[in-house]
């Protein structure tokens, strides 16, 4: 590829050299025998031949201005000069290959970097879903009273589909897995449970086959499934005949009428599609319609009808919305929604930090303008003289600017190709580095956009750090450059005071940078070192979701939990095995609850509580300890009275002052019109059970012998490395039901570590670009300092003639550096103190304002000045005051 | 030999060198001379305004170019006419026509 491009150009190059002579050689030809004419015509007129020729000659007038107002005609005009400016630049370039080198690496350094956010970016946020309906594809979410999202409820589902006007189509998603048996061997998929009308909202058509049928959606029909096309070519070779055809999924037989096209999974890893048989499902015996309008299972998506805008939706549905509210206040009266675009939906809080990076990429950037920028300024007083002579000469003013602007584009744009190659094997780090569950990670590469992204940067950067060197070094007042002394003269002081202006402002972005890194790496540690409430070293945990004929009993599942549990703790190095619905760190659950004795409240009033069911071992098995009353053991099964636990945040929630142990609750079921009562045997330490940056919450803990769950995960605490347990765990469950896979295994501290993986990833990337930012600064100040200090030379010998000691002359240098570094820790300062607000929903237990922050990237910052300038001013002592004054 | 005096507007000098060629192939230095010759020696093309305007013009398709010989046997570049030229010199003349009445109009008025 490279080799290709590299030969077009030499050839195009080639040609146009070639073709020029030609058509100067022709111009040339023409020109001369004019002259031999005009010459002709004065002979003719009596002259002798010699006078003839000079008179002609004279008549013509300029020879070389004519044959440049020909040029500028003929030649290629602009394109020509370019091209010249292009030749001249790129000899310059070779010339000062280590200014060169220097600047592209510099500048590769920050292109690459925002080549590798932007493709990120590109992906998750500008790239159009793959859709056919894509812009019309709207999520309609469901929130509480806080805005935080919850799932739609089947029955308020319903309504909306029955009173919008909005949507052409509107289809209900019930995401979860399922196993799939082929022969003697499952496996477990996800699955979604969708309307039948949800192929059309994404405008998609099946590869085989046909998608579902209304009729489809009601119960009593027969059992249908769409496959993906993943899973088609996966598991049946891409069998063209499988339609029509029937597949066991949990143990009962479905027909597959239909694959999805390539790509297509939505919710994302979907492997196959089912008709829900009613949209309120009977969940456990303590369900009822009442209480399935207010529990919530769902998520919606929609199709807009043409012309309806996303904000019209959502005007209707907030008007459905309120009128749910007043009909069903009871279990309504917390509920909101908001219609947002499907891509709006998918990135969610994914965006706020890649914003942030994209921010922080284009500081780098900046940075790395000014560091060029200044290596430019640095070589401009050094051609100062032959710009000056070429200003004399007759040389406008554009055309030195458009050349020395040429001469920035070509360092721009070779810094841009390293960006590139550098950016390029960002992506693939990113790739590694993006958090578990990134929202359309898959499609993050380079592509057209990226390409043309890092080129417009790379212009932009050429004229950004070009554009102020070039218009400093041609500025017209020739006599004070062409002064000997010039370096002394107000034009060097001009300059000067860019130079600072740079520095100053290099050291004002660095802060920002690593203020906004110091910030999110506190927040990060903070979570680290957040009391989980369990000790996650050690344990294994993995999922059995058991299905088929032999699970349609509470019992069944309970018996089958145990029988595997017990197994377990028989292997080798297990030292506990525990059984919980969901795990810790993981999204689970939630009840309403009441206490008994207290006054009845409207079921809207209950509060919510995490909803946990465990086996009697769990607390051991994760190190949680009992701080009152017992704990659940095998006695409390299904002939026993109901037991649950409670956390000590519910105690102090709602049994301030009580002793909660033999209170009886109520998680809103009710039996022949009975609340069914459980009753609060102990009381467990709290551990974090949502999201490491969540406080504990109330939470109730019920038996799973009594209240068992169809799915359930299993913690296995061993005094060997996890993972040598797996195959053993695999062949215990595979000895008790071959039919049930085991699934999601993985160790109990990845669970944690996932859990802090978005702000790791945040943390670490902005950490990166403060890192490089500190660099480029100190790189700045060291190449300012420098110059500086040669440029002082005389001045600095002159005052150690005038009796100045070492320890004045650094004080000096030092001094210089200090003020210009104070101001721009003070600009920094104020603008870190106005930017770092936005980042507040991405930080945890930090303010955004932390003074510990400033003050240490301050600090930090002050050092490496230091440090920068430490050198130039060393070498400022080693001046002789004899061959620094003789130089004049 | 006269001063040049006129000095040619930009389109003036394009519109003479085609009304020079419409009546035939020229080289550069003979589109000078015919243009001097009917103006009756007033109008003078500097060389470094014709050969611009010549590489323009051609530029523009108006004119094409070709080696030949000139009638005292050197090897010179002929123009020609092109049909595109020849319609193009019917509009400048227009043009020109329009404008040198409209110029003569004003100037009579007392």
């Amino acid at each position: 590829m490279k080799a290709m491009y590299w030969l077009r150009l030499a050839r195009a190059r080639l040609r146009g050299l070639l073709r020029k002579r030609s058509v100067e050689r022709e111009m040339e030809e023409e020109l001369n025998f004019h002259l031999r004419m005009r010459a002709a015509e004065n002979a003719q007129q009596g002259m002798t031949p010699d006078e003839a020729e000079r008179a002609a000659l004279r008549s013509f007038g300029s020879w070389a201005r004519v044959r440049e107002a020909c040029r500028d005609v003929k030649g290629g005009g602009v394109v020509e000069t370019l091209i010249q400016d292009v030749k001249f630049g790129a000899r310059m370039l070779r010339k000062h290959l280590g200014f060169t080198l220097v600047a592209v690496l510099t500048l590769a350094l920050g292109v690459g970097a925002n080549t590798a956010i932007f493709s990120v970016v590109n992906a998750v946020l500008l790239r159009p879903l793959q859709y056919p309906n894509a812009e019309r594809i709207v999520a309609i979410q469901e929130l509480n009273e806080k805005g935080s999202r919850v799932q739609v409820t089947p029955a308020n589902f319903l309504d909306w589909r029955a009173q919008n006007t909005v949507f052409e189509h509107l289809a209900a998603i019930f995401a979860r897995t399922s196993n799939l048996t082929a022969g003697d061997e499952s496996e477990r998929i996800d699955l979604a449970m969708t309307s039948a009308n949800f192929f059309q909202v994404f405008g998609v058509q099946p590869q085989l086959g046909r998608f579902f049928v209304p009729e489809e959606e009601r119960a009593g029909h027969d059992a249908v499934i769409v496959l993906s096309y993943g899973l088609w070519q996966r598991r049946y070779g891409g069998d063209p005949s499988l339609v029509g055809k029937s597949i066991v999924l949990d143990g009962q037989p479905y027909t597959v009428v239909g694959v999805a096209p390539a790509g297509f999974q939505y919710p994302d890893k979907t492997e196959a599609w089912i008709p829900p048989f009613q949209l309120v499902p009977t969940i456990s015996a303590q369900m009822n319609i009442e209480r399935a309008r207010g529990f919530g299972f769902l998520s919606a998506v929609g199709l807009l009808k043409p012309g309806v805008s996303v904000k019209q939706a959502h005007d209707e549905m907030t008007a459905i919305t309120a009128r749910l509210r007043e009909q069903y206040p009871n279990t309504n009266n917390n509920r909101f929604n908001r219609v947002v675009s499907l891509q709006t939906h998918l990135v969610g809080e994914s965006s706020a930090a890649l914003l942030l990076l994209l921010g922080a990429v284009a500081l780098v950037l900046l940075i790395a303008c000014a560091n060029v920028a200044n290596l430019l300024l640095a070589r401009a007083t050094s051609r100062q003289k032959e710009i000056a002579v070429r200003l004399a000469l007759g040389a406008t003013r554009l055309r030195l600017v458009r050349q020395l602007l040429v001469e920035s584009m070509l360092v721009a744009l070779l810094g841009g190709a390293v960006g590139l190659l550098l950016g390029w094997w960002g992506v693939d780090l990113m790739r590694g580095l993006l958090p578990v569950d990134f929202p359309r990670a898959q499609s993050i590469g380079i592509d057209l956009r990226v390409l043309g992204f890092t080129l417009l940067v790379s212009f932009g950067t050429g004229i950004v750090f070009g554009l102020v060197p070039a218009l400093q070094s041609t500025n017209p007042d020739i006599n004070e450059s062409l002064k000997e002394s010039g370096r002394d003269s107000a034009g060097g002081a001009r300059r000067n005071r860019v130079r600072s202006l740079l520095i100053v402002s290099e050291v004002a972005l660095s802060l920002v940078l690593l203020i906004g890194a110091g910030l999110l790496f506190r927040s990060f540690m903070r979570l680290q070192s957040v009391e989980l409430g369990f000790r996650p070293q050690r344990v294994l945990t993995f999922r059995l979701a058991p299905s088929g004929a032999n699970f349609r009993q509470d019992p069944q599942f309970s018996a089958f939990y145990s029988q595997v549990a017990e197994r377990i703790k028989t292997l080798p190095g297990v030292n506990a095995v525990g059984v919980i619905n969901t795990l810790p760190l993981v999204k689970g659950p939630t009840t309403a609850f009441r206490v008994d004795g207290r006054p009845l409240l409207t079921p809207d009033k209950w509060p919510g509580v995490n909803y946990r069911s465990v086996s009697p071992d769990y607390f051991r098995a994760v190190n949680v300890p009992i701080l009152k009353g017992r704990a659940l053991d095998a006695h409390d099964d299904v002939s026993a009275p109901l037991a649950v636990l409670v956390n000590q945040s519910l105690v102090l929630h709602d049994f301030a002052g009580e002793d909660p142990i033999g209170k009886r609750i109520n998680l809103g079921g009710t039996r022949d019109g009975q609340p069914i009562w459980f009753e609060v045997v102990g009381v467990v330490a709290d551990v974090r059970s949502l999201e490491l940056s969540t406080e504990p919450t109330p939470e109730i803990y019920t038996s799973y012998l009594q209240d068992p769950f169809a799915g359930m995960s299993f913690v296995v605490r061993s005094a060997v490395e996890p993972p040598s347990l797996v195959p053993a765990v695999r062949e215990a469950v595979r000895q008790i039901d071959k039919a049930q896979p085991i699934a999601e295994v993985r160790e109990m501290e990845q669970i944690v570590s996932e859990a802090a993986s978005q702000p790791r990833f945040n943390s670490l990337l902005l950490s990166l670009f403060a890192g490089v930012a500190l660099l480029l600064a100190a790189a700045g100040i060291y190449g300012v300092m420098s110059y500086s200090v040669t440029q002082r030379t005389h001045e600095i010998g002159l005052r150690m003639a005038l009796g100045a000691q070492t320890r004045d002359v650094l004080r000096l240098i030092v001094g210089q550096c200090i003020r210009l570094t104070l101001l721009g820790l003070a600009l920094g300062l104020v603008s870190a103190f106005a930017l770092t607000r936005v980042m507040s929903t991405l930080l945890y237990g930090v303010d955004p304002n932390d003074v510990p922050t400033f003050a240490g990237g301050a600090t930090l910052l002050m050092v490496v000045a230091l440090l920068a300038c430490y050198l130039p001013a060393r070498r400022a002592t080693k001046v002789s005051p004899l061959v620094a004054l003789r130089y004049e | 030999m006269p001063k040049q005096d006129a000095k040619l507007l930009q389109g003036t000098l394009d519109m003479l060198i085609l009304k020079a060629l419409s009546l035939g192939a020229l080289h550069g230095f003979g589109v000078g001379q015919r243009i001097m010759q009917m103006s009756a020696e007033a109008l003078r093309v500097e060389e470094g305004s014709l050969y611009p305007a010549l590489y323009r013009i051609e530029q523009q398709g108006w004119i094409t170019s070709a080696w030949g010989v000139s009638e005292n046997n050197q090897r010179a570049k002929f123009y020609r006419l092109t049909r595109a030229g020849r319609k193009q010199l019917q509009i400048e003349e227009e043009n020109w026509e329009r404008l040198a009445t409209a110029v003569f109009k004003v100037m009579q008025t007392t």
